[in-house]
Protein backbone atom coordinates (compact mmCIF):
# COMPACT_ATOMS: atom_id res chain seq x y z
CA UNK A 1 0.00 0.00 0.00
CA UNK A 2 0.72 3.63 -0.41
CA UNK A 3 2.45 5.27 2.61
CA UNK A 4 0.49 8.59 4.29
CA UNK A 5 1.11 9.76 7.57
CA UNK A 6 -1.62 9.05 10.30
CA UNK A 7 -2.76 11.20 12.51
CA UNK A 8 -5.21 10.36 15.86
CA UNK A 9 -6.78 13.44 17.26
CA UNK A 10 -8.18 13.60 20.77
CA UNK A 11 -10.27 16.47 20.12
CA UNK A 12 -12.30 18.21 17.89
CA UNK A 13 -9.70 21.28 17.88
CA UNK A 14 -6.98 19.06 17.05
CA UNK A 15 -8.26 17.45 14.58
CA UNK A 16 -9.88 20.82 12.91
CA UNK A 17 -5.97 22.21 13.31
CA UNK A 18 -4.85 19.10 11.30
CA UNK A 19 -7.38 19.67 8.41
CA UNK A 20 -6.04 23.29 8.61
CA UNK A 21 -2.46 22.69 8.28
CA UNK A 22 -2.75 19.70 5.67
CA UNK A 23 -5.65 21.11 3.47
CA UNK A 24 -6.29 18.99 0.53
CA UNK A 25 -4.05 16.16 1.76
CA UNK A 26 -6.05 15.38 4.55
CA UNK A 27 -8.50 13.23 4.65
CA UNK A 28 -10.64 11.80 7.26
CA UNK A 29 -11.05 8.40 8.42
CA UNK A 30 -14.30 6.95 10.67
CA UNK A 31 -14.92 2.88 9.06
CA UNK A 32 -12.67 3.22 6.89
CA UNK A 33 -14.35 0.50 4.46
CA UNK A 34 -14.57 2.67 1.38
CA UNK A 35 -10.96 4.77 1.90
CA UNK A 36 -8.95 1.95 2.98
CA UNK A 37 -9.78 0.53 -0.68
CA UNK A 38 -9.05 3.90 -2.05
CA UNK A 39 -6.25 3.95 -0.54
CA UNK A 40 -4.82 0.56 -1.75
CA UNK A 41 -6.01 1.15 -5.51
CA UNK A 42 -4.34 4.66 -5.61
CA UNK A 43 -7.37 6.61 -6.46
CA UNK A 44 -7.22 8.65 -3.16
CA UNK A 45 -3.42 10.06 -2.07
CA UNK A 46 -3.64 11.64 0.77
CA UNK A 47 -0.75 13.11 2.31
CA UNK A 48 -2.64 12.49 6.13
CA UNK A 49 -5.20 10.34 6.81
CA UNK A 50 -6.93 11.87 10.27
CA UNK A 51 -8.57 9.44 12.17
CA UNK A 52 -12.03 10.57 14.50
CA UNK A 53 -12.06 7.43 16.24
CA UNK A 54 -10.62 8.34 19.42
CA UNK A 55 -12.03 12.29 19.23
CA UNK A 56 -14.15 12.99 22.80
CA UNK A 57 -17.12 14.02 21.19
CA UNK A 58 -17.47 11.93 18.51
CA UNK A 59 -18.57 9.25 19.80
CA UNK A 60 -20.20 6.48 18.23
CA UNK A 61 -23.79 6.03 21.20
CA UNK A 62 -26.63 7.08 19.54
CA UNK A 63 -28.18 10.00 22.18
CA UNK A 64 -31.93 10.44 22.45
CA UNK A 65 -32.02 14.10 22.81
CA UNK A 66 -34.95 16.91 23.33
CA UNK A 67 -37.46 16.10 20.59
CA UNK A 68 -34.57 14.40 18.28
CA UNK A 69 -31.98 11.15 17.61
CA UNK A 70 -28.81 12.33 17.25
CA UNK A 71 -26.67 9.92 15.38
CA UNK A 72 -22.62 10.20 15.85
CA UNK A 73 -20.11 10.65 13.68
CA UNK A 74 -18.79 7.58 14.08
CA UNK A 75 -22.02 5.28 14.92
CA UNK A 76 -21.65 2.00 12.73
CA UNK A 77 -24.80 0.70 10.45
CA UNK A 78 -24.99 -2.09 12.81
CA UNK A 79 -25.60 -0.14 16.11
CA UNK A 80 -28.75 1.66 13.75
CA UNK A 81 -29.77 -1.18 12.06
CA UNK A 82 -30.81 -2.85 15.78
CA UNK A 83 -30.83 0.60 17.90
CA UNK A 84 -34.85 0.48 19.73
CA UNK A 85 -35.17 4.11 19.30
CA UNK A 86 -34.33 4.38 15.40
CA UNK A 87 -35.89 0.96 14.63
CA UNK A 88 -39.47 2.92 16.71
CA UNK A 89 -39.14 6.34 15.69
CA UNK A 90 -37.05 5.70 12.13
CA UNK A 91 -37.52 2.34 10.80
CA UNK A 92 -36.76 2.61 7.59
CA UNK A 93 -33.38 3.88 8.38
CA UNK A 94 -32.83 1.17 10.12
CA UNK A 95 -33.92 -1.12 7.01
CA UNK A 96 -31.45 0.71 5.14
CA UNK A 97 -28.69 -0.03 7.56
CA UNK A 98 -28.91 -3.37 7.59
CA UNK A 99 -28.92 -3.74 3.28
CA UNK A 100 -25.42 -2.41 3.63
CA UNK A 101 -22.98 -4.43 2.78
CA UNK A 102 -21.84 -7.49 4.97
CA UNK A 103 -22.21 -7.98 9.04
CA UNK A 104 -18.19 -7.30 8.54
CA UNK A 105 -18.89 -4.31 6.75
CA UNK A 106 -21.91 -2.96 8.39
CA UNK A 107 -19.75 -3.66 12.29
CA UNK A 108 -17.22 -0.55 10.74
CA UNK A 109 -18.99 1.56 8.38
CA UNK A 110 -20.64 4.78 9.65
CA UNK A 111 -23.82 6.37 8.59
CA UNK A 112 -21.87 9.67 8.83
CA UNK A 113 -19.32 8.38 6.13
CA UNK A 114 -21.90 6.91 4.03
CA UNK A 115 -23.16 10.31 3.39
CA UNK A 116 -20.24 11.97 3.08
CA UNK A 117 -18.79 9.87 0.57
CA UNK A 118 -22.05 11.05 -1.25
CA UNK A 119 -22.39 7.76 -3.54
CA UNK A 120 -25.75 8.26 -5.45
CA UNK A 121 -26.09 4.69 -4.63
CA UNK A 122 -25.93 5.27 -0.18
CA UNK A 123 -28.73 3.35 1.35
CA UNK A 124 -29.03 5.99 4.58
CA UNK A 125 -29.80 8.87 2.02
CA UNK A 126 -32.88 8.78 1.29
CA UNK A 127 -34.36 7.85 4.82
CA UNK A 128 -32.64 10.46 5.83
CA UNK A 129 -33.71 12.87 3.18
CA UNK A 130 -37.43 11.46 3.73
CA UNK A 131 -36.83 11.94 7.86
CA UNK A 132 -35.47 15.52 7.26
CA UNK A 133 -32.18 15.01 8.91
CA UNK A 134 -29.93 17.63 9.91
CA UNK A 135 -26.10 17.44 9.52
CA UNK A 136 -24.30 19.40 11.91
CA UNK A 137 -20.82 20.56 10.74
CA UNK A 138 -17.82 22.28 12.70
CA UNK A 139 -15.29 24.11 11.25
CA UNK A 140 -13.15 26.85 11.32
CA UNK A 141 -15.79 29.41 11.14
CA UNK A 142 -17.53 27.51 13.93
CA UNK A 143 -20.80 25.22 14.15
CA UNK A 144 -23.37 24.57 11.09
CA UNK A 145 -26.64 22.49 10.76
CA UNK A 146 -26.87 22.17 6.96
CA UNK A 147 -30.08 20.18 6.09
CA UNK A 148 -29.53 16.92 4.43
CA UNK A 149 -31.68 17.71 0.83
CA UNK A 150 -28.75 20.94 1.16
CA UNK A 151 -25.95 18.58 1.70
CA UNK A 152 -25.56 16.08 -1.18
CA UNK A 153 -24.28 17.64 -4.68
CA UNK A 154 -22.67 14.43 -6.66
CA UNK A 155 -20.66 11.42 -6.15
CA UNK A 156 -18.06 12.35 -3.52
CA UNK A 157 -19.22 15.55 -3.45
CA UNK A 158 -20.98 17.92 -0.70
CA UNK A 159 -21.45 21.24 0.28
CA UNK A 160 -19.16 20.10 3.44
CA UNK A 161 -17.13 23.42 3.57
CA UNK A 162 -13.31 22.82 3.40
CA UNK A 163 -11.79 22.50 6.27
CA UNK A 164 -14.75 21.06 7.77
CA UNK A 165 -15.71 17.23 9.73
CA UNK A 166 -19.32 16.32 10.34
CA UNK A 167 -20.25 16.18 14.13
CA UNK A 168 -23.39 13.85 14.29
CA UNK A 169 -26.30 13.55 12.20
CA UNK A 170 -29.61 15.01 13.96
CA UNK A 171 -32.84 13.57 13.03
CA UNK A 172 -36.23 15.34 14.38
CA UNK A 173 -38.63 13.05 16.02
CA UNK A 174 -42.14 13.04 13.85
CA UNK A 175 -44.51 15.69 15.42
CA UNK A 176 -47.46 13.30 14.59
CA UNK A 177 -48.22 10.01 13.20
CA UNK A 178 -45.78 8.71 10.29
CA UNK A 179 -45.32 5.40 8.29
CA UNK A 180 -42.38 5.02 6.42
CA UNK A 181 -40.30 2.06 4.60
CA UNK A 182 -37.48 1.83 2.81
CA UNK A 183 -36.22 -0.89 -0.04
CA UNK A 184 -33.85 -1.14 -2.64
CA UNK A 185 -33.25 -3.15 -6.28
CA UNK A 186 -30.22 -5.20 -6.07
CA UNK A 187 -28.47 -8.19 -7.92
CA UNK A 188 -28.12 -10.03 -4.74
CA UNK A 189 -28.87 -10.08 -1.24
CA UNK A 190 -25.27 -9.11 0.73
CA UNK A 191 -22.74 -7.57 -0.19
CA UNK A 192 -23.75 -5.47 -3.41
CA UNK A 193 -24.42 -1.84 -4.07
CA UNK A 194 -28.00 -1.02 -4.79
CA UNK A 195 -29.50 -0.52 -8.57
CA UNK A 196 -32.10 1.51 -7.01
CA UNK A 197 -32.66 2.81 -3.69
CA UNK A 198 -35.91 4.30 -2.57
CA UNK A 199 -37.92 5.59 0.53
CA UNK A 200 -41.36 6.31 1.23
CA UNK A 201 -43.06 8.46 4.32
CA UNK A 202 -46.59 9.16 4.80
CA UNK A 203 -47.85 11.01 8.03
CA UNK A 204 -50.80 11.44 9.44
CA UNK A 205 -51.56 14.52 7.44
CA UNK A 206 -51.56 13.20 4.41
CA UNK A 207 -48.40 14.78 3.26
CA UNK A 208 -45.78 11.38 1.11
CA UNK A 209 -42.44 12.24 0.91
CA UNK A 210 -40.38 10.18 -1.53
CA UNK A 211 -36.59 10.02 -1.42
CA UNK A 212 -34.71 7.89 -3.90
CA UNK A 213 -30.85 7.46 -5.53
CA UNK A 214 -28.59 5.34 -7.61
CA UNK A 215 -30.27 7.20 -10.59
CA UNK A 216 -28.29 10.06 -11.26
CA UNK A 217 -25.46 12.12 -9.67
CA UNK A 218 -27.19 12.74 -6.37
CA UNK A 219 -30.49 11.19 -4.06
CA UNK A 220 -33.55 12.97 -4.84
CA UNK A 221 -36.06 14.23 -2.48
CA UNK A 222 -39.81 15.06 -3.56
CA UNK A 223 -43.22 15.41 -1.78
CA UNK A 224 -46.78 15.25 -2.51
CA UNK A 225 -48.89 17.77 -0.40
CA UNK A 226 -52.48 16.86 -2.12
CA UNK A 227 -52.92 14.15 -0.13
CA UNK A 228 -54.13 11.86 -3.00
CA UNK A 229 -50.90 9.26 -2.53
CA UNK A 230 -51.72 8.93 0.83
CA UNK A 231 -55.09 7.59 0.64
CA UNK A 232 -55.98 4.44 0.75
CA UNK A 233 -58.78 4.70 -1.46
CA UNK A 234 -57.56 7.01 -3.93
CA UNK A 235 -57.80 5.22 -7.35
CA UNK A 236 -54.64 4.04 -9.21
CA UNK A 237 -54.96 5.90 -12.36
CA UNK A 238 -55.22 9.36 -10.17
CA UNK A 239 -51.99 8.08 -8.15
CA UNK A 240 -49.97 7.13 -10.96
CA UNK A 241 -49.70 10.37 -12.54
CA UNK A 242 -48.46 12.17 -9.54
CA UNK A 243 -46.04 9.32 -8.78
CA UNK A 244 -44.96 9.88 -12.94
CA UNK A 245 -43.76 13.46 -11.49
CA UNK A 246 -42.58 12.96 -8.46
CA UNK A 247 -40.08 10.13 -10.36
CA UNK A 248 -39.25 12.25 -12.87
CA UNK A 249 -35.73 13.73 -11.37
CA UNK A 250 -34.49 10.23 -12.13
CA UNK A 251 -31.62 10.40 -14.95
CA UNK A 252 -29.51 6.73 -14.42
CA UNK A 253 -26.88 6.70 -16.17
CA UNK A 254 -25.66 4.48 -19.13
CA UNK A 255 -22.81 3.61 -18.13
CA UNK A 256 -23.04 2.02 -14.92
CA UNK A 257 -22.54 -1.83 -14.98
CA UNK A 258 -25.21 -2.55 -12.40
CA UNK A 259 -28.33 -1.99 -14.32
CA UNK A 260 -29.06 -0.25 -17.75
CA UNK A 261 -31.19 2.77 -17.55
CA UNK A 262 -33.93 1.57 -18.81
CA UNK A 263 -34.24 -1.28 -16.21
CA UNK A 264 -33.85 1.04 -13.22
CA UNK A 265 -36.20 3.56 -14.69
CA UNK A 266 -38.85 0.63 -14.71
CA UNK A 267 -38.16 -1.16 -11.35
CA UNK A 268 -37.92 2.84 -9.72
CA UNK A 269 -42.07 2.48 -10.46
CA UNK A 270 -42.18 -0.51 -8.84
CA UNK A 271 -39.90 0.37 -5.90
CA UNK A 272 -41.91 3.57 -5.63
CA UNK A 273 -45.52 1.86 -5.56
CA UNK A 274 -44.46 -0.89 -2.84
CA UNK A 275 -42.81 1.75 -0.88
CA UNK A 276 -45.36 3.74 -0.87
CA UNK A 277 -47.52 0.76 -0.10
CA UNK A 278 -45.87 -0.70 2.90
CA UNK A 279 -45.56 3.10 4.25
CA UNK A 280 -49.64 3.35 3.94
CA UNK A 281 -49.75 0.21 5.73
CA UNK A 282 -47.60 1.21 8.98
CA UNK A 283 -49.65 4.33 9.21
CA UNK A 284 -52.42 1.99 9.61
CA UNK A 285 -50.73 -0.17 12.27
CA UNK A 286 -49.42 2.63 13.92
CA UNK A 287 -45.69 1.98 13.17
CA UNK A 288 -43.35 4.32 12.13
CA UNK B 1 2.79 12.42 12.89
CA UNK B 2 5.35 9.50 11.52
CA UNK B 3 4.92 6.31 9.44
CA UNK B 4 5.26 4.22 12.35
CA UNK B 5 2.94 4.16 15.39
CA UNK B 6 3.28 2.12 18.46
CA UNK B 7 0.35 -0.04 19.15
CA UNK B 8 -0.53 -2.28 21.85
CA UNK B 9 -3.03 -4.81 21.39
CA UNK B 10 -4.49 -8.72 22.41
CA UNK B 11 -4.51 -10.79 19.56
CA UNK B 12 -5.62 -14.48 20.44
CA UNK B 13 -5.03 -13.70 24.25
CA UNK B 14 -1.54 -12.66 23.86
CA UNK B 15 -0.27 -9.31 24.16
CA UNK B 16 1.79 -7.71 21.80
CA UNK B 17 3.60 -3.97 21.51
CA UNK B 18 5.01 -3.07 18.44
CA UNK B 19 5.86 -0.33 16.25
CA UNK B 20 3.81 -0.79 13.18
CA UNK B 21 3.91 1.17 9.05
CA UNK B 22 0.85 2.96 9.58
CA UNK B 23 -0.29 2.05 6.20
CA UNK B 24 -0.04 -1.86 7.19
CA UNK B 25 -3.64 -3.48 7.01
CA UNK B 26 -4.31 -5.41 10.32
CA UNK B 27 -5.08 -8.40 7.27
CA UNK B 28 -0.66 -8.01 6.74
CA UNK B 29 -0.25 -7.61 10.28
CA UNK B 30 -1.59 -10.56 11.61
CA UNK B 31 -0.21 -12.94 8.63
CA UNK B 32 3.38 -10.74 8.23
CA UNK B 33 4.61 -9.65 11.30
CA UNK B 34 2.99 -12.60 13.46
CA UNK B 35 2.69 -14.94 10.80
CA UNK B 36 -1.13 -15.69 11.97
CA UNK B 37 -2.08 -17.14 8.26
CA UNK B 38 -5.25 -18.74 8.73
CA UNK B 39 -6.52 -15.43 8.15
CA UNK B 40 -7.09 -15.33 4.22
CA UNK B 41 -6.72 -12.37 2.14
CA UNK B 42 -8.27 -12.59 -1.01
CA UNK B 43 -10.49 -9.88 -2.76
CA UNK B 44 -8.93 -6.96 -0.33
CA UNK B 45 -12.01 -4.74 -0.99
CA UNK B 46 -14.65 -6.56 1.79
CA UNK B 47 -16.67 -8.29 -0.82
CA UNK B 48 -15.63 -12.01 -0.05
CA UNK B 49 -14.98 -11.73 3.62
CA UNK B 50 -11.99 -14.70 3.43
CA UNK B 51 -9.85 -11.91 5.51
CA UNK B 52 -12.79 -12.16 8.63
CA UNK B 53 -11.47 -11.07 12.19
CA UNK B 54 -12.93 -10.60 15.17
CA UNK B 55 -12.11 -7.62 16.88
CA UNK B 56 -13.47 -6.53 20.35
CA UNK B 57 -16.23 -8.87 19.54
CA UNK B 58 -17.32 -7.95 16.32
CA UNK B 59 -16.40 -9.40 13.09
CA UNK B 60 -14.82 -7.07 10.87
CA UNK B 61 -12.58 -7.50 7.22
CA UNK B 62 -9.01 -7.10 8.19
CA UNK B 63 -8.47 -6.34 4.47
CA UNK B 64 -10.37 -2.90 5.45
CA UNK B 65 -8.85 -2.04 8.64
CA UNK B 66 -5.37 -0.69 9.66
CA UNK B 67 -3.31 -2.39 11.65
CA UNK B 68 -3.37 1.13 14.17
CA UNK B 69 -7.33 1.10 14.73
CA UNK B 70 -7.13 -2.12 16.10
CA UNK B 71 -4.47 -0.41 19.02
CA UNK B 72 -5.85 -0.68 22.71
CA UNK B 73 -8.37 -3.79 20.98
CA UNK B 74 -9.03 -7.68 21.37
CA UNK B 75 -8.52 -9.61 18.03
CA UNK B 76 -9.14 -13.27 17.52
CA UNK B 77 -8.15 -14.84 14.68
CA UNK B 78 -9.04 -18.20 13.71
CA UNK B 79 -6.14 -19.27 15.27
CA UNK B 80 -7.45 -18.76 18.26
CA UNK B 81 -10.19 -20.85 17.93
CA UNK B 82 -8.28 -23.83 18.53
CA UNK B 83 -7.65 -23.94 22.46
CA UNK B 84 -4.30 -25.75 23.09
CA UNK B 85 -4.17 -26.65 19.40
CA UNK B 86 -7.35 -28.60 18.94
CA UNK B 87 -10.19 -27.57 16.97
CA UNK B 88 -12.91 -26.20 19.07
CA UNK B 89 -16.68 -27.28 18.62
CA UNK B 90 -17.20 -25.25 15.83
CA UNK B 91 -14.40 -26.64 14.20
CA UNK B 92 -14.93 -29.67 14.53
CA UNK B 93 -18.71 -29.20 13.34
CA UNK B 94 -16.94 -28.33 10.09
CA UNK B 95 -15.27 -31.33 10.04
CA UNK B 96 -18.05 -33.65 10.88
CA UNK B 97 -20.51 -31.87 7.90
CA UNK B 98 -17.76 -31.58 4.72
CA UNK B 99 -18.37 -28.16 5.54
CA UNK B 100 -14.44 -27.82 3.45
CA UNK B 101 -13.75 -28.85 0.20
CA UNK B 102 -10.90 -25.94 -0.92
CA UNK B 103 -10.99 -24.54 2.59
CA UNK B 104 -9.52 -21.07 1.72
CA UNK B 105 -12.74 -19.59 2.66
CA UNK B 106 -13.33 -21.42 5.63
CA UNK B 107 -11.06 -19.58 8.43
CA UNK B 108 -13.60 -16.35 7.55
CA UNK B 109 -16.55 -18.61 7.58
CA UNK B 110 -15.61 -20.12 11.01
CA UNK B 111 -14.84 -16.25 12.28
CA UNK B 112 -18.48 -14.74 11.43
CA UNK B 113 -20.21 -17.83 12.27
CA UNK B 114 -18.09 -18.07 15.56
CA UNK B 115 -18.61 -14.15 15.77
CA UNK B 116 -22.94 -14.93 15.45
CA UNK B 117 -23.01 -17.09 17.99
CA UNK B 118 -21.55 -14.65 20.24
CA UNK B 119 -24.24 -12.95 20.00
CA UNK B 120 -26.72 -15.35 19.29
CA UNK B 121 -26.24 -18.59 20.71
CA UNK B 122 -29.15 -20.28 19.19
CA UNK B 123 -29.44 -19.37 15.34
CA UNK B 124 -32.27 -19.97 13.19
CA UNK B 125 -31.21 -21.06 9.36
CA UNK B 126 -32.12 -18.01 8.16
CA UNK B 127 -29.90 -15.80 10.82
CA UNK B 128 -27.06 -18.43 9.83
CA UNK B 129 -27.54 -17.19 6.24
CA UNK B 130 -27.80 -13.46 7.13
CA UNK B 131 -24.22 -13.30 9.32
CA UNK B 132 -22.51 -15.23 6.63
CA UNK B 133 -23.48 -13.51 3.42
CA UNK B 134 -20.30 -11.65 3.96
CA UNK B 135 -18.74 -14.91 3.38
CA UNK B 136 -17.86 -16.31 -0.02
CA UNK B 137 -17.52 -19.72 -0.98
CA UNK B 138 -16.60 -20.19 -3.98
CA UNK B 139 -17.03 -23.91 -3.81
CA UNK B 140 -20.81 -23.46 -3.29
CA UNK B 141 -20.60 -25.65 0.16
CA UNK B 142 -23.38 -23.27 1.86
CA UNK B 143 -25.37 -26.26 2.87
CA UNK B 144 -23.31 -27.94 4.56
CA UNK B 145 -21.73 -24.94 6.44
CA UNK B 146 -25.36 -23.66 7.53
CA UNK B 147 -25.59 -27.26 9.22
CA UNK B 148 -22.38 -26.45 10.37
CA UNK B 149 -22.74 -23.86 12.73
CA UNK B 150 -26.09 -25.11 13.96
CA UNK B 151 -25.22 -28.43 14.60
CA UNK B 152 -22.60 -26.18 16.66
CA UNK B 153 -24.52 -24.10 18.21
CA UNK B 154 -27.04 -26.97 19.60
CA UNK B 155 -23.74 -28.74 21.09
CA UNK B 156 -21.98 -25.74 22.55
CA UNK B 157 -25.34 -23.78 23.77
CA UNK B 158 -27.14 -27.25 24.78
Amino acid sequence: MQAFAYARPESIPEALALLAEHGSGAHLLAGGTDLVIALRNGSLRPTVVIDLKRVTGLSPAIRREDGRLCLGATTVMRDVERDAEVLRHFPALAEAASWVGSVQIRNRATVVGNICNASPAADTAPPLLVYGAVVLAVGPDGERRIPINDFFVRSRQTTLPAGSLVTGIELPLPAGRMGSAYTRLTRRRGTDLASVTMCAGVDGAGVTRLAYGSVGPRPVLVCDESGVLADPAAPDEVKAPILEEMLAGASPSPRSMRAGPEYRLAMLRVLGRRALQTAIDRLAKGMA
Amino acid sequence: MNDRFPIDLKVNGQRYQVDVPVYRTLLDFLRDDLGLTGTKECCVVGECGACTVIVDGRTVNSCLMLAVEADGGEVLTVEGLAAGGRPGPLQRAFLEHGSAQCGFCIPGQLMSAHGLLLENPHPAAAEVHEALAGNLCRCAGYEQITEAVLAAAEEVGG
